[in-house]
């Protein structure tokens, strides 16, 4: 025999001034099945939460209707009034008449009492076909994967890692070290990227917690939150990484030469190759594009030089599979091509670059030993001129976004010239400045001041060849006059754009990017750091835009998520899941096809008891399931229900008024 | 036959029994718990003012709607039917409410062929951040109910009668 309490809050006046509690009371105490009814100034509070324990017990009431603010707001307290009660927390209803009454019909009190009425009286009818629920343990495998071994990657794998969880690291390239290894100094103090980053990149692979997968790729990703089971394709390199030593015979006598990717193609490297010297690990990988030995089966060079005997043609990609628990992506980003700026001539004109290449130039360690020169006759500029927001912040040609970096990074190729070229000029081209960020600001004043670079305010509007100098056309709208400024070199900021590849990975895991290829964070200021799918968290550029602290903010962010989900030996999720009833499912299968989750799997079952035949039933992972109701409405056999959100409890919602 | 069916569509609206003076109709709101649910708390926490008619169900996901709910409430209780998801591409659940905006497609048109006003079942996207559309939404619906009237003959206890 049910017996409800139903608890009417006044919410202060929020309530009571709108809606004549009282009478909601007595109109509560008329159903059936209420066996007690009071109201309370503050039910949310400690003695109002008393109130319904002491009620609970005393009335030996079966189910409790509080009528107050919305479910989103106190639902959980509620909950939890009723734990303390000794009850199941999962047959309480919230029956919204605050937000849903009191608030939307202020000048018609009439109106709003009947409403909370029949709001209660809903929630009276649900609660009818409430069940004990229990949170679901879900047991988890302690090992988190990281995608990605840039700066984001590298931080968040120690961070994971030193908390003695294990760490599987994926890069794809045959080196750790991304974006970050091919810059030259960084801002705002110039200190040396390479300085500040090999380090780290060492204890990556010392690290005895960090399993470093160079080469490599994710090809598939199964399971749920805790977990997971991850497919990842080790590329052949053709060289055995366990005896190789990494001296270096093999690629220098290889013939084969190749555009360096990450000199930004300004040299060549060889076909067997490991991309920097400071490369981690140090070991070199075989361009099966361009070896003529995989190709025409010609050659053999490295092969006879190695005397290890490292080399191995025949070698095959591997797959190999690890189970996790979490993911953290980190796969950084692309530059975005310049190509829609025709009028600049992009491709027409040897001497306009991007900064990334201008970048590898004034690297110390860079193809032409830390000069900036010019790719057309390899003569070193006396007047650069830096264009930004090349593809940012442009509707017409690029993208709607601010790319974050450029304002700080092309001011600190304006030092960077100013230091290498002590008798050049710069000339900036920009729409504004955005130097927010500890120390920018200054750093920007700093490199006006200490390299007189000429700031214009305006843009570009074509560039053209004057002999062998550069003619670039803009606005000064400072002036409000047509400048020409003559260069020697051309720099463009291009904008900072997704990694390829984002929305395929992105499709793979199950997680949501935008129109760009960033992917989502599960919300844009609460959660930074998740996606909405539980379990992937992401972290630097793959997000947004970002410099390198926020990249390493974020990254050490994700790994405290991490170490949170890891925490216990198992995690308690919601009970609200879907649940077949074999009985009724006829294995049609539409839930399989409606689950946004890969929740559903079908299972084989007796055709009937001790039957030797077999039927297909669905099978719902309560794991993975996240409780929206797809499969609940699709199913024809009325054989799912939703737990918390069943069939009878919305019909009865609806009969009731 | 066709003469037939177009007969049966307008049985179930006309003969348009005149309501009685002080009716007021009953509008069965169902809101998806992520975007229009909380697009209607919004509302309330911006004391934006809708007419007092609609009655709200939480469920999960505009997904979770059976049709069945809908048919339900035209037959018991409710004069008219509101349901309201995330925007197209904004589902919490990824894709929920494309299969759903299929399906309330379906249903409408079925409705409409056995003789519901097509205004009677209503659908919109509301999200989150949107209180004052929600105010607006539910005016409308209240609006266009009013003007259709109460919904008489397919109701449980008259249908014997007719």
């Amino acid at each position: 025999m049910a017996r409800v309490g139903v608890f009417v809050c006044f919410c202060g006046a929020n309530i009571a001034d709108f809606v004549d509690v009282p009478a909601v009371v007595e109109e509560a105490k008329k159903i059936k099945e209420v066996k007690y009814a009071i109201d309370y100034k503050y039910m949310c509070s400690d003695p109002g939460q008393g109130m319904i324990r002491d009620a609970i017990v005393a009335h030996r009431l079966t189910s409790i209707v509080v009528a107050a603010c919305s479910p989103r707001m106190h639902e959980k307290t509620f909950r939890k009034a009723l734990s303390d009660a000794g009850m199941n927390p999962y047959l309480l209803e919230v029956a919204n008449i605050r937000e849903h009454s009191s608030w939307v019909h202020q000048k018609d009190k009439k109106a709003a009492t009947e409403k909370s009425s029949d709001l209660i009286r809903m929630a009276v009818a649900k609660s009818m076909a409430n069940e004990q629920l229990h949170e679901i343990s879900v047991p988890v495998t302690k090992r988190a994967l990281v995608i990605g071994g840039g700066i984001a990657g590298i931080q968040a794998a120690l961070d994971i890692a030193d908390a003695r969880i294990p760490v599987v690291l994926v890069e794809k390239s045959p080196s750790i070290g991304g974006k970050m290894a091919q810059l030259d100094e960084t801002f705002p103090t110039l200190d040396c990227s390479q300085c500040i980053l090999t380090p780290k990149m060492v204890d990556v692979a010392s690290h005895p917690y960090i399993e470093l997968l160079p080469y490599s790729e994710v090809l598939e990703l199964d399971g749920y939150v805790g977990n997971y089971k991850v497919k990842i394709k080790r590329k052949a390199s053709y060289v055995n990484f366990d005896t190789c030593t990494g001296c270096g015979a093999c690629w220098q006598k290889c013939p084969v030469k190749v555009p360096n990717e990450f000199n930004m193609g300004i040299d060549k490297r060889k076909a067997i190759y490991s991309p920097f010297p400071q490369a981690v690990p140090n070991k070199p990988v075989i361009d099966a594009e361009h070896c003529t030995m995989l190709i025409k089966g010609k050659c053999g060079i490295c092969a006879k030089v190695c005397e290890k005997g490292s080399i191995d043609y025949t070698m095959q990609d591997e797959i190999i599979e690890r189970e996790i628990g979490a993911v953290v992506v980190a796969t950084g980003y692309d530059l975005w091509d310049p190509k829609p700026y025709e009028e600049y001539g992009v491709g027409r004109y040897k001497d306009i670059i991007t900064s990334l290449e201008f970048e590898r130039m004034v690297s110390a360690s860079g193809p032409t030993g830390g000069v900036p020169v010019r790719p057309s006759d390899g003569k070193i500029p006396k007047s650069v001129v830096f264009i930004k927001c090349v593809g940012s912040r442009d509707e017409a040609k690029g993208i709607e976004y601010c790319s974050k970096i450029c304002c700080m990074y092309t001011a600190k190729h304006a030092m960077l010239l100013h230091h290498k070229v002590h008798d050049s000029h710069a000339y900036i081209f920009y729409m504004d400045i955005r130097a927010a960020g500890k120390g920018y600001e200054e750093f920007v004043k700093r490199a006006q001041v200490e390299t007189a670079a000429t700031y214009l305010r305006g843009r570009v509007s074509k560039i053209y060849k004057k002999g062998d100098k550069l003619m670039v056309r803009g606005e000064d709208a400072q002036i409000g006059q047509v400048v020409e400024v003559e260069a020697d070199l051309v720099v463009l900021a291009t904008a900072v754009y997704p990694y390829k590849d984002n929305s395929d990975l992105a499709r793979l895991l199950g997680i949501s990017y935008d129109k760009y290829g960033f992917l989502s964070e599960a919300h844009p200021k609460l959660r930074p750091v998740e996606t909405a799918k539980a379990g992937i968290f992401l972290a630097g550029c793959t997000q947004a835009p970002k410099d390198i602290p926020e990249t390493v903010a974020q990254a050490s962010a994700t790994a405290a998520k991490v170490c949170g989900l890891f925490a216990g030996d198992t995690m308690l999720k919601d009970p609200m899941v879907s649940t077949v009833n074999t009985d009724y499912c006829t294995g049609c299968q539409n839930c399989v096809t409606v689950c946004p989750y890969q929740a559903i799997i079908t299972e084989e079952i007796p055709l009937g008891h001790g039957s030797k035949e077999i039927r297909t039933v669905a099978k719902i992972n309560e794991g993975v399931c996240q409780g929206c109701g797809s499969c609940v409405a699709i199913c024809r056999s009325m054989a799912i229900d939703l737990a918390g959100f069943t069939d009878m409890q919305i019909i009865n919602e609806i009969v009731s008024i | 036959m066709e003469a037939e069916v177009k007969e049966k569509i307008v049985s179930i609206e006309k003969p348009h029994v005149e309501a009685p003076p002080d009716w007021q109709p009953v509008i069965m709101g169902i809101l998806c718990n992520w975007c229009s649910y909380a697009g209607s708390d919004l509302t309330g926490t911006s004391r934006l003012q809708y007419p007092p008619n609609i009655r709200i169900i939480r469920v999960p996901c505009s997904s979770r709607v059976d049709p069945w709910f809908i048919i339900k409430s035209l037959q018991t209780s409710a004069d008219g039917v509101l349901i309201s998801g995330c925007h197209p591409g904004d589902c919490h659940y990824i894709s929920g409410n494309y299969y759903a905006r299929r399906r309330f497609l379906v249903t409408k048109r079925l409705l409409n062929f056995v003789g519901f006003h097509e205004d009677r079942i209503q659908f919109s996207w509301v999200s989150a951040a949107e209180g004052p559309k929600f105010a607006k939404v539910v005016t409308k619906v209240t609006e266009d109910i009013k003007k259709l009237g109460p919904l008489h003959l397919y109701k449980k206890e008259n249908i014997s009668q007719t």
